[in-house]
């Protein structure tokens, strides 16, 4: 039998669209805006100024803390203006705007294909080139790996688990990243098996690419400590506490971290920004971004640079198609819609989807039945109605004991809520008010 | 028969009369003392547990009263200066008067001035539109137009009126308990000092963008371009933030900035309509006294202004 996580979890239609179209590389736009803050902590500084001249890969902005990143420019022109610009939010965020003038790398990336598989660096010189390449979690929650891969005083990682879940449906950049970039792949989890100083390392990966586990299996074939595991599809899987259930059958406890537990993850997205990183000097200015949706022309795996905007990527798949209800920044069921396109693709943007007006809308909301369904989808084993309930009273203290700061927001209970409640909407609430609570306490 | 009633009737109230001993030196012995004047106080206060004095409730607000022993920072906004006076009779002091209040919502981007950019289908509330993201126009600032304050107010105070999408205040049941200050994730709502017939004026705005920014995403916004703090000969008005704000406790209703403002931000209310301003000063919008005339409750501001 298939390994999976225990408690909770759907099976959303998958409508992997974009599955078979290989990774396209989109033309270099004219202007792009790259935000300061595209990861979880401190926003980076900014130290360039109106008028500099920039490289592709040239430092831009510097990480103001050790919870922060690097941002560098993704395309070679000049500086425009340092000012704030629009964000998925729709709050304005600071960032740099740059005009696009040709296309020159900085001298010390390598821009050559061939795979550079030998290894001749210590751990310490790893972690320093990730932490100057500015890699976060290109999964979605972009934090940044070096903090992660230093694990904290009395803490030792065991295990490194490689997220190739993707269990959101839709979305399959990670899926092609496999089937174009294994080789690669591998350079990368040995780099980060040596830079974690650990001896295993994990590949997990859900049974619907069944492509994706033939070629890792077959290149992790010559590393015994190497292996791959194929998974029940079941969302969500790819959360991080989830994907440690179902692969190591530890479970990380409330509040904690998964090293406590002695695992560390990172996507595939991210282990082949490691690699790229470390082994051809090349700093995390590009992603791969799935463009889809039913109606979509060409649904598609562009790899564009960071700080394009939303509406040339949409372009490219063939253009926003007429009857579009919403443009969502992630997958369906965790992403958040955008509230404008002219929004700049972050380390964070895993893919784009456009949904019908038909899907898009909301049903009409109806009273709970209690038939706790939703207590039996939640993945981390709450009871969403009763944190929907507390949120909605306002009783912060109660959903603070309901450990809704758990909730991982994987959005399952909505899914599944028959009378269509808006459950994750007022979790959400209730971890934004209950995180200020806990931050309020401490001096 | 009689012996057993009789029996009967003798060992009940002996035992009665025990416990009745027996309750009153435990009564005597772990007896709390409370000030009487904390139930005289409450009997004082409107007993509508608003929250508005800062207390959970009047009995809390009362025991609060009695325990400071005098009310300078104490205040019921519900029951204002008649009640505070009778509270301060029971506690043998004199409390200080203070201007009454009423909420006022400092937006004006009605679907007219501000137009729509995106559709927010999410659950009906301010507080989570405010948590995901800035607002379905382009004013991060503006009101959500969700109703949070609509919810909180115990007073049927402030309703939505469904052609602006913006709520109103009913200055006339308005006690200034400040539940919708609170509940207003945009900090829209301001208490300000009550005037005579209800007259306002104020900055019905709260975007701190620079004016250009401002002004495309709300025709009405205010752009900070300080005219009217020019204007001003009583120093009421600052300008912070590309913002202007009018105190109100400084401002004497004579009406100069509303005629000066080039985007109409600063707002009018209860007025009579000018007479001999409105022919001197072209500049100001001709709509403008037409729409000082009118109740709020009764008509939407959005073709007026």
């Amino acid at each position: 039998m298939l390994k999976t996580f225990k408690i909770g979890g759907v099976h959303p239609a998958e409508n992997k669209l974009s599955a078979s179209k290989a990774i396209e590389v989109l033309t270099l736009p004219k202007t792009v805006f790259i935000p300061v803050g595209q990861h979880i902590g401190a926003p980076a500084e900014a130290i360039v100024k109106k008028g500099d001249k920039l490289m592709v890969g040239q430092l831009i902005a510097k990480s103001s803390g050790f919870v922060s990143a690097n941002i560098h420019s993704s395309v070679s022109g000049t500086v425009k203006k340092v000012e704030t610009g629009p964000d998925t939010s729709g709050y304005p965020k600071m960032g740099i705007y740059i005009d696009v003038e040709d296309d020159i790398w900085d001298e010390q990336i390598d821009r050559s294909a061939e795979l550079k598989s030998e290894i001749n660096l210590d751990s310490a010189a790893i972690l320093a080139k990730i932490q100057n390449a500015g890699i976060v979690g290109l999964g979605g929650a972009t934090f940044p790996t070096h903090v992660k891969l230093m694990p904290p005083k009395g803490m030792k990682a065991e295990v490194l688990l490689i997220n190739g879940v993707e269990c959101e449906p839709y979305l399959t950049s990670d899926h092609r990243m496999m089937l174009e970039h294994g080789e690669e792949l591998i350079v990368g989890v040995k780099l980060l098996m040596l830079a974690l100083n650990v001896d295993k390392a994990t590949i997990g990966i859900e049974n619907n690419k069944q492509d994706a586990i033939a070629k890792m299996s077959g290149l992790v074939a010559g590393h015994k400590n190497i292996s791959v595991v194929p998974l029940k599809v079941k969302y969500p899987q790819g959360g991080e506490k989830q994907l440690i259930k179902a692969v190591t059958g530890r479970e990380v406890p409330s509040g904690a971290l998964p090293i406590s537990v002695g695992a560390v993850v990172t996507n595939i997205a991210t282990t082949y920004a490691v690699y790229e990183a470390v082994q051809k000097n090349k700093p995390l200015f590009e992603r791969v971004v799935t463009v889809t949706g039913k109606t979509v022309k060409n649904p598609s795996n562009f790899k564009v640079r960071i700080g394009t905007t939303v509406s040339e990527l949409i372009e490219a798949a063939g253009g926003l198609p007429e009857n579009c209800g919403k443009i969502i920044n992630g997958g369906p069921m965790m992403g958040k819609a955008f509230a404008n396109t002219e929004i700049p693709v972050t380390k964070g943007t895993s893919g784009i989807l456009i949904m019908p007006e038909k899907e898009a809308k909301r049903s009409e909301t109806m009273p709970c039945i209690r038939c706790s369904r939703c207590v039996s989808v939640c993945p981390m084993g709450l009871e969403p109605f009763l944190l929907m309930t507390l949120s909605e009273k306002q009783m912060w203290e109660g959903a603070e004991n309901e450990k809704v700061m758990d909730c991982i927001e994987c959005g399952s209970c909505s899914y599944t809520c028959p009378a269509n409640r808006p459950l994750l909407d007022f979790i959400r609430l209730g971890k934004v008010k209950v995180g200020a609570l806990i931050r309020s306490r401490k001096p | 028969m009689t012996t057993i009633i009789l029996y009967t009737v003798l060992t009940l109230s002996i035992i009665g009369v025990l416990s009745a001993i027996i309750l009153y030196f435990v009564a005597q012995k772990f007896k709390v003392y409370e000030d009487p004047r904390i139930g005289q106080v409450e009997t004082a206060l409107p007993g509508a547990n608003c929250g508005g004095c800062g207390f959970a409730g009047c009995r809390a607000f009362a025991e609060a009263c009695v325990s400071k022993g005098e009310l300078a920072d104490l205040f019921c906004p519900v029951g204002g200066n008649d009640t505070m006076g009778g509270v301060a009779d029971i506690l043998g002091i004199v409390a200080e008067k203070k201007d009454p209040r009423v909420a006022v919502v400092r937006c004006n981007g009605t679907c007219e001035h501000r137009p729509k950019t995106n559709f927010f289908d999410g659950p009906v509330s301010c507080a989570i539109a405010s948590t995901l993201y800035s607002g379905d126009t382009g004013c991060q600032y503006g009101c959500l137009g969700c109703g949070d304050c609509v919810v909180a107010c115990d007073f049927d105070a402030i309703h939505m009126n469904p052609v602006t999408g913006l709520p109103e205040v009913d200055d006339e049941k308005c006690v200034a308990c400040g539940a919708c200050v609170k509940a207003c994730p945009k900090t829209l709502i301001e208490l300000r000092k009550k005037r005579p017939k209800d007259r306002k004026i104020y900055v019905s705005c709260r975007n701190q963008d620079k004016g250009g920014v401002a002004r495309k995403s709300c025709a009405v916004a205010c752009i900070g371009c300080s005219k009217c703090e020019k204007e001003c000969k009583f120093d009421a008005i600052t300008i912070a933030n590309n913002l202007a704000f009018i105190d109100s406790d400084k401002c004497t209703l004579c009406r100069k900035c509303v005629s000066v403002c080039p985007t109409n931000a600063i707002i009018e209310y209860n007025f009579p309509p000018r007479k001999v301003a409105v022919a001197e000063q072209p500049v100001s919008v001709p709509e403008k006294p037409k729409e000082v005339t009118v109740p709020i409750s009764s008509e939407p501001k959005s073709s007026e202004l």
